[in-house]
């Protein structure tokens, strides 16, 4: 054995010195790795442990579908269904101006535009991407609402129709991008198939690539939808603070991260109840988010097994 | 397939002579996730010669020479089986470390593949990372001459390689096998993305370093194997019962031999241009 | 007959969808113009050498600008190695056969679309209460932090990725170690695009307002921030200014506004520019 050893030192094939700093850049970059994997961690430990504590002085089902919310007040009640109604009320709203505009962004940029065009548009919605939300906010609050009110929509100051509007233009680059991205995946042939039969543009776009990229589509809607519901700034700023359960979109009203930010600047006492509904609404949004990105998630790897 | 311009080629050609063993391979197979890519291969490459490894395309030619420098270790669900003795040395042996194999047998690739850096960081590289800090210059210009180079970028060594044309980045990425100092150099289909004139420089090139060096080229062109080897290596591919294409070494013999009178039927089939 | 009235449909589907966009950009251009139409006027040296005041006339927003700063010279300080890092390690390392590898990654694209107002709350119940450490700016940092890191992540991964493999397998067959390989030819190789993510990622980093809400940043700063020191950042001083009625303050609100535009558009051009002078094509 020692022979053996001995030769492959003469030939120089074994390794002079044992490569101690391979080993430890690979533990290096791993514990990097584990700083994501730990974020998620705390962030369920952050939520959930007072969650779990908050559920122990109110009844779950009390809380889920309580009417009225009230924890800051005597006596407290603590019913998340107008804070749920109110997300829901600007996601709508939100919706309905990102999904329709961003998708219709998305096949103009995959399937008419030059690429002199594209080298136009693209950065401007990364622009638009990169507007903070509290500029939203601003925007809604003092120039959207007095629009709204001059066109002659009774808004309240604080109103669920102007946040979600301009939540909605908020989200067209998240829409807009992914769906492009999904479009843009989708195999030439195909689009060269239907052409090849006398297709138009317009019905190569609709029934073909539309369709054939329908699971990157739907992960980018969904991405929007998710970003909605946990969008803040907006909500908070130009939404109100009122958690009044109403799908009435001209009233003000309180969405559940509005709640989040706007109780958890002030000096609530840590361990007091008040505290625990911060965690307690983290909760429901982290699991309503989580949701919709695992959904987002899914879809997009199956649309990556199609194509890629 | 031209067999009377084969036929010249090889009229020059000397017998080679006997040296020494370089590669012992016993039994060797590699199999991806299971499935066996080539098996069962047995041969002895020898020293300071230039050994061709010829076949009809997915008969394991480019999988087999990666065995040399441990390349498909960086596969995963590769594995190699069997033995190959490097001056009697498995080249397989738990103790070997295979950056030292890969510092002692450099490789050459189907398509030229520089980095995005100067020609004289290309070829500084391996001797930097095997922590020659003296003397850098000088070897630079010694790879760079003997891969018959330096004439054409001794003005523009700090200029980007990706500059170069085909061929001229396929001599850096020699001269950069070089610079290591190497004893073996692989070859994997170096011509395959050149024209004639590119071609006709490289294989020259291996006429001069066969002086020095022992090489190992795979190559799908015959006419090239007839002109550059001394022995060549016939691969085919065998068909399994249920469809599944392994690689087996059929013919092995001096170059000369294999052209004109190959011992094995499928041989002369594929040098007279009936298959592939 | 037929085939012109089928043109006709063309041409209005084709100009819908052009108006999506077109609505997108006008709300832009509103927004813009809103901004410095009422905020110009406030847009003076004061704004950035003064400290804010219940006075509109004499406020500023100088602790504030001073806070986006500090907060981003951290932020690239953890993000980049750490993002860096866990890229090399999921490209370069990372066996996909492994779960818990494949389970790193949806971690990664979960967290890149967790509501930033979540992160707010982890920064609250770790670090400022549970770790002790305050409100402070370095918790601002961190917690920004954590936030974009899946961004400098993603954008590292696609840049290291979009370096061929036959470079890789070049350094190998001279004798490089795989770090070497690496950190010789693969990082040089894909700086470009790292960067670009990151000053994205910074962009973004610096416009947020939610998580700081939660780290107890709106509070009133009249000093220079320091590391360990309460602070406020440009956004939540816009938060505060807009917040309150008297239209003076939602006019200051605006001309801070215009400042946070200006770093952003600044940092997003140059990632523009950066990817567009250095994209390269293998």
């Amino acid at each position: 054995m020692s022979t053996h050893a001995e030769s492959l030192t003469a030939l120089g094939l074994r390794s002079h010195r044992r490569r101690y700093g391979e080993a430890v850049v690979k533990v290096l970059l791993g514990i990097c790795a584990l700083i994501s994997v730990l974020t998620t961690v705390g962030i369920v430990a952050a939520l959930f442990i007072p969650a779990f504590e908050f559920f122990q002085d109110v009844s779950i089902l009390d809380f889920l579908t309580g009417t009225e919310w009230a924890p800051l007040f005597e006596p407290a009640f603590f019913g998340v269904v107008p804070l749920v109604v109110g997300t829901l009320s600007v996601t709508f709203w939100a919706v309905l101006v990102a999904i329709p505009l961003g998708l219709g962004g998305a096949i103009y940029l995959s399937e008419y535009a030059s690429s002199r065009m594209r080298r136009l548009l693209k950065p401007l919605l990364e622009l638009l991407a990169g507007i903070p939300t509290i500029v939203f906010g601003y925007f809604a609050l003092t120039f959207f609402t007095p629009l709204l009110r001059d066109i002659g929509i009774e808004v309240d100051v604080f109103n669920a129709l102007s946040a979600g509007l301009v939540m909605g233009v908020m989200i067209i680059p998240t829409v807009a991008s992914l769906s492009e991205d999904a479009m843009a995946a989708v195999p030439r042939d195909l689009r060269d198939g239907a052409f090849a039969l006398g297709s138009s543009r317009m019905q190569v776009a609709t029934r073909i690539v539309v369709p054939a990229a329908t699971s990157g589509i739907v992960a980018a809607f969904v991405l929007g939808i998710s970003r909605a519901v946990g969008e803040t700034m907006i909500a908070l700023v130009a939404g109100g603070l009122q958690p009044n359960l109403t799908f009435d979109p001209r009233q003000a009203i309180e969405t559940m991260a509005a709640f989040i930010a706007a109780t958890g600047n002030g000096d609530v006492p840590t361990g007091s109840l008040e505290y625990k509904t911060i965690f307690a609404v983290g909760a429901t949004l982290f699991v309503m988010t989580f949701a919709l990105n695992v959904v987002a998630i899914r879809l997009v790897q199956r649309f990556r097994e199609e194509y890629e | 397939m031209s067999m009377v311009k084969i036929a010249e080629d090889l009229a020059r050609k000397p017998t080679p002579p006997k040296s020494d063993v370089v590669f012992d391979v016993q039994d060797v197979g590699v199999s991806y996730d299971g499935a066996l890519a080539i098996r069962d291969v047995t041969m002895e490459i020898y020293g300071k010669q230039i050994t061709a490894i010829i076949g009809p395309s997915g008969c394991g030619k480019s999988t087999f020479i990666r065995c040399f420098n441990r390349m498909n270790d960086l596969i995963p669900g590769a594995k190699v089986h069997g033995k190959i003795l490097y001056h009697g040395e498995d080249l397989y042996d738990p103790d070997v470390d295979s950056v030292e194999v890969r510092k002692r047998i450099g490789m050459v690739f189907q398509k030229p593949n520089p980095f995005p850096k100067s020609i004289y960081d290309n070829v500084a590289f391996g001797p930097r990372v095997l922590g020659w800090k003296e003397n850098v210059d000088e070897r630079v210009e010694r790879a760079l001459r003997q891969a018959a180079l330096w004439d054409e970028v001794k003005d523009r060594l700090k200029k980007n390689a990706l500059g170069l044309s085909g061929g001229q980045q396929q001599r850096l990425c020699i001269a950069r096998a070089l610079a290591t100092e190497p004893e073996v150099i692989l070859m994997d289909e170096p011509a395959s993305a050149l024209d004639p004139i590119a071609t006709t420089r490289i294989e020259d090139l291996m006429h001069d370093l066969k002086r020095e060096y022992t090489i190992l080229i795979v190559t799908h062109n015959m006419q090239q194997a007839a002109r550059v080897a001394d022995r060549t290596a016939f691969f085919s591919v065998d068909l399994g019962p249920e469809g599944q294409r392994t690689g087996i070494l059929v013919e092995y013999d001096d170059t000369t031999k294999i052209f004109t009178q190959p011992s094995d039927k499928r041989t002369e089939d594929y040098v007279t241009g009936r298959f592939g | 007959m037929k085939r012109r009235r089928r043109d006709v449909k063309g041409a209005v589907f084709q100009a819908l969808l052009l108006l999506s966009l077109v609505v997108a950009f006008v709300t832009l251009a509103t927004l813009l113009v809103d901004v410095v139409r009422k905020g110009a006027g406030h847009l003076t040296k004061r704004l950035i050498t003064d400290v804010p005041s219940i006075d509109p006339t004499i406020a500023g927003a100088r602790p504030a600008i001073l806070a986006t700063i500090y907060l981003g010279v951290l932020l690239l300080l953890f993000t980049v190695p750490i993002g860096v890092g866990t890229a090399i390690y999921l490209e370069e390392y990372a066996d996909r056969k492994r779960w818990y590898n494949r389970l790193l990654e949806l971690n990664i694209q979960n967290l890149a679309a967790v509501p930033s107002i979540v992160y707010g709350i982890l920064g609250l119940a770790f670090l400022v209460r549970g770790l002790g450490l305050g409100r402070v700016l370095v918790a601002g940092a961190l917690i920004l932090t954590l936030l974009v890191l899946p961004t400098v992540i993603i954008a590292a991964r696609e840049a290291i990725r979009a370096v061929p493999d036959s470079i890789r397998q070049a350094a190998y067959a001279l004798g490089a170690t795989q770090w070497q390989v690496i950190s010789r030819q693969v990082l040089p190789a894909s700086i470009p695009g790292i960067a670009t993510g990151a000053i994205l990622a910074l962009s973004r980093g610096l416009g947020e307002t939610a998580p700081l809400i939660m780290i107890g940043a709106v509070t009133y700063v009249a000093f220079d921030p320091s590391l360990m020191s309460l602070f406020t950042a440009l956004p939540i001083q816009i938060y505060q200014w807009v917040r309150l009625p008297q239209a003076e303050f939602r006019e200051l609100a605006a001309a801070a506004i215009i400042v946070l535009l200006g770093i952003v558009f600044t940092l997003n051009a140059a990632a523009i520019w950066l990817r567009n002078r250095y994209q390269r094509t293998w």
